[in-house]
């Protein structure tokens, strides 16, 4: 089994290698330069060739490539020409927000869609199964950013429930050690620092988790369907097994096959997809982030994190992979 | 607690060693990033009302103010963009200040000046008993070392990027022929003279830009304020830009935790009024709708650029909406490569065919004015006689006919989408505004739009647009930060030579005497109206939106907006 993780991940290095040729030439085929992005209406075009003759846009593309490409192998991921900071040191800053939230929203996600397409299947054809049918396509449909301005006009807007912006009230004067809020405050004892973190997590994760919930509830509700009128529940239920051992050990497991490896595609798609939420609720993430260096033609930062992305995407894609082997002991990793 | 030690911690003295060690660690794999999230940081509470002595009152003293985006950095000598001059406004003063209310500038840090008879010497009393932030005095050996800082920048610290405005104002820098900047003397203490190499008559206005504000030598110096070199590709923060502004402002630096907020406190020591407020927090929020939410939800105190569609609903809500004396231009730009634009007659048709009237009241904020020339009216040089060309739909269509279009004209409009700037924010209604009003006279548009920064491009970096929508937001009172930055040469977005009038603008530049330069600026925008090289539509005032607890606030047609003035009602 190690072996075979080994070698995945060695694998992952030509495939990396592969994007970071791609990445970093679709990423300057935006057109419009970081030059103008940055000069706005004072973009003369002298202006514009000076600063790409100081910052090196003007050198060839592979010899940039082949300069970009050299200083990643040292660890230098470059520097945000929009923030003047090692994209580094940006996203070291900043992931901690959207890993949490990513977190929440995924918990929420997979907690509630997974027993509630359970029950849908159990009951097919009732209430509870044409609600959930008709809610998760609603969830599918809605557009994420349309949800996240709607839950904050509601629950921070109008109700005054919840916070409308950021990660945690300042008048907490919350300790901060690894950069998860939430965890921080387990940490240290400042439980009200944690509650608080937990608070402002809430809308935005919501916001986020309901594209995921929706489909985890179909594909779970479709599966266990599938798996209950198999053969061998049929012969199970003959033979007297108990519901009990029917239900957890001939049908969730067997229906969760598809369901985890939805879950992992969702995960992650929760990073990239917080690129919306995380502005709106003004969360300071690296989804947020992305989205000024999109519009700034940020080059070093956009490299930096799609290839972050990627890589995230890679390794949760081996974690479902080496999870299958526990579920169902058919699959044997090669 | 220590209150101090925190502080410092949170801004930047780990972080070259955190560097580091997280760039070593990057070089093995993604998870290096999961392991290393560990940022020792602290953020303070409001140390305001125990500390510091709040005011007596019940008021909080807190203001929470809805930034766009973060600052580009704390030093305003390497900004050029609204939110970093905002919070440099607080911790930072220049030796030229801003009449409230007005574009004027006013004496701050200076008491007075003289200017020499041939415009090349300034000599400034300077106001004494101030100290920067550090404890180190201001006096005149303060001022030159500013000046000499600006001029001796080189490398990546003399590109637009980030000296822009000293680039672009002061000629260049050491060693460039154009150099405006001669030399600095002390005199004594308290008077120090600026030489120039030719006259500048926008030199006094432009001092007051917070790009020139008084910095503290010794922090400066002390914190490498210009080892911004980082890698070729992109410069980095000095430590001294990062966390450690030091001016003589109302307000001292406290916290910057990117992407999220700048924290301010109030200077005890401060030689002016020091108001209300005793903690500011700039909390950055760049979606416009997110920061309306914020402000209704309460989390913030206020905020900028309201969208024109937001003000009515706020003020029916109770909040505080204000507009700012406008101090911008929108303009319809006419490109004359295009054969057709070359005759003045089609360009004068277009402006007769335009109603700005109905433009500015159907899709232009309140507060707007209509323009008649391409500079606002609080501006030196404004001409109230200037030719204007009056909607005028028949006298269009004739003069259409008179330069051989009877049976009509297509003509390209470009336009940017997605984008809200201060004198434009809704560039697709006014598109479509203009292109109805174009078509009335027989003019057809061949619709043509860009993103932002694809537009920039297109408009100044070739021939292929046609006419166009631009505009511009002053930066201090000059006119040529106005007329200049549109017509002081050939450009792409115009396309015409006419070297009578780059000429004029290059010796009205040159007046040093501020009421000579008002008439060569007059007579400049009579010109200019005459050759009709595009449409002045209007100078849209942005708006602020306030909490209903705040009951004044300093509105500025420059920004020059200092939040001690700000009056709180609870």
């Amino acid at each position: 089994m190690l072996r075979t993780i080994g070698r995945r991940l060695l694998l992952l290095i030509p495939t990396l290698f592969g994007l970071t040729v791609l990445l970093f030439f679709w990423v300057r085929a935006l057109p419009g330069g970081p030059a103008s992005a940055l000069l706005g209406e004072r973009a003369t075009p002298e202006a514009v060739e000076r600063i790409n003759e100081a910052y090196g846009f003007n050198r060839p593309l592979p010899e940039q490539y082949i300069t970009w490409l050299g200083r990643l192998l040292q660890g230098d991921f470059g520097n945000s020409i929009e923030t003047r900071r090692p994209v580094l040191e940006e996203f070291v800053n900043r992931f901690p927000a959207t890993f949490e939230l990513a977190i929440v929203a995924l918990i929420l996600a997979v907690g509630i869609g997974v027993p509630l397409g359970y029950w849908a299947a159990r009951h097919h054809g009732g209430l509870i199964d044409n609600l959930s049918v008709t809610g998760s396509l609603i969830g599918i449909t809605i557009p994420v950013f349309f949800l996240a301005f709607m839950l904050k006009y509601v629950f921070a807007v109008q109700l005054g429930w919840l916070p409308s912006t950021g990660r945690q009230d300042r008048e907490i004067d919350a300790t901060h050690v690894t950069g998860f809020f939430v965890l921080d405050g387990l940490l240290t004892g400042e439980l009200d620092a944690s509650l608080n973190a937990i608070v402002h997590l809430l809308l935005p994760a919501i916001a986020l988790a309901t594209i995921p919930l929706a489909i985890i509830v179909r594909i779970t509700r479709a599966s266990v369907l599938e798996v209950v009128n198999a053969d061998y529940v049929r012969t199970g239920r003959a033979k007297g097994v108990s519901t009990q051992v029917i239900r957890s050990r001939f049908v969730l497991r067997n229906a969760m096959l598809p369901v985890v490896t939805t879950i992992g595609l969702q995960a992650g798609l929760l990073i990239s997809g917080a690129v919306l939420t995380e502005t709106v609720f003004a969360f300071p993430g690296i989804g947020a982030f992305m989205k000024d260096a999109i519009f700034a033609r940020d080059f070093a930062v956009l490299q930096g994190f799609v290839l972050f992305i990627a890589i995230s995407y890679a390794l949760i894609n081996l974690i479902v992979d080496i999870s299958y082997s526990f579920i169902d002991p058919r699959v044997r990793i090669q | 607690m220590c209150v101090q030690s925190q502080k410092e911690r949170s801004s930047t003295v780990n972080r070259p060693a955190q560097r580091r060690l997280l760039s070593s660690l990057a070089a093995g794999a993604a998870f290096a990033l999961l392991l290393t999230g560990c940022q020792s940081q602290r953020d303070d509470g409001d140390p305001a009302a125990s500390e510091s002595g709040a005011p007596a009152s019940d008021v909080d003293s807190t203001f929470v103010f809805g930034a766009s985006s973060d600052p580009s950095g704390l030093d305003p000598a390497f900004a050029s963009d609204g939110e970093t001059f905002r919070i440099s406004r607080q911790i930072f003063e220049g030796l030229v200040g801003v009449e409230p209310g007005t574009a004027d500038p006013a004496p701050l840090l200076a008491e007075s000046w003289e200017t020499s008879e041939d415009g090349l010497e300034y000599t400034f009393a300077l106001k004494e008993g101030v100290t920067f932030h550090d404890g180190t005095p201001f006096d005149a050996e303060a001022v030159c070392a500013n000046f000499d800082r600006w001029y001796n920048w080189t490398g990546l610290t003399a590109t637009e990027s980030l000296s822009y405005y000293y680039g672009s104002l002061y000629g260049g820098f050491a060693g460039d022929e154009d150099a405006l900047y001669a030399s600095c003397s002390a005199d004594d203490e308290s008077t120090a003279t600026v030489s120039l190499t030719r006259p500048f008559s926008g030199f006094i206005a432009s001092l007051s830009l917070p790009a020139f504000s008084m910095q503290s030598p010794t922090a400066l110096e002390e914190y490498g304020a210009d080892d911004v070199g980082g890698s070729e590709e992109a410069p980095e923060y000095s430590e001294y830009g990062e966390g450690h502004p030091t001016g003589t402002g109302p307000f001292v630096f406290e916290s910057w935790s990117p992407g999220s907020e700048v924290v301010l406190t109030a200077n005890a020591d401060y030689w002016g009024e020091q108001g209300q407020i005793q903690e500011i927090v700039f909390r950055t929020i760049d979606d416009p709708t997110a920061r309306r939410q914020a402000l209704e939800a309460g989390d913030i105190d206020g905020f900028d650029y309201v969208a024109p569609a937001d003000t009515a609903a706020l003020e029916d809500a109770g909040f505080n909406v204000m507009q700012r004396d406008p101090f911008t231009i929108l303009y319809l730009g006419m490109n004359q490569t295009v054969p057709e634009l070359q005759d003045v007659r089609v360009r004068q048709a277009i402006a007769h065919a335009i109603d700005r009237e109905a433009l500015v009241t159907q899709v232009l904020p309140e507060g707007t004015e209509v323009a008649s020339q391409f500079i606002p009216p609080v501006v030196n040089g404004y001409n109230e006689d200037v030719t204007d060309y009056a909607y005028d739909p028949d006298a269009a269509r004739a003069l259409l006919a008179e330069a051989g279009y009877a049976d009509g004209l297509e003509l390209t409009f470009n336009y940017p989408v997605n984008i809200s700037r201060p004198y434009m924010p809704n560039p697709e209604q006014i598109f479509t505004a203009l292109s109805a009003q174009l078509s009335e006279v027989g003019i057809t548009v061949n619709p043509v739009s860009d993103e932002w920064t694809d537009y920039l491009d297109r408009m100044r970096g070739g021939a292929d647009h046609g006419i166009h929508l631009l505009g511009w937001t002053g930066d201090y009172n000059d006119t040529d930060n106005f007329v200049g930055v549109f017509f002081n040469g050939y450009s792409n977005e115009w396309g015409f030579e006419n070297p009578e009038l780059f000429s004029a603008l290059t010796e009205a530049r040159q007046i040093a005497d501020p009421d000579e330069a008002a008439e060569a600026y007059e007579e400049i925008n009579e010109q200019i109206a005459q050759f009709v090289p595009g449409v002045p539509l209007a100078h849209p005032a942005p708006s602020l939106a306030f909490d209903p607890r705040v009951t004044s606030y300093p509105a500025s047609p420059v920004n020059d907006e200092v939040f001690n003035m700000i009056e709180l009602s609870e």
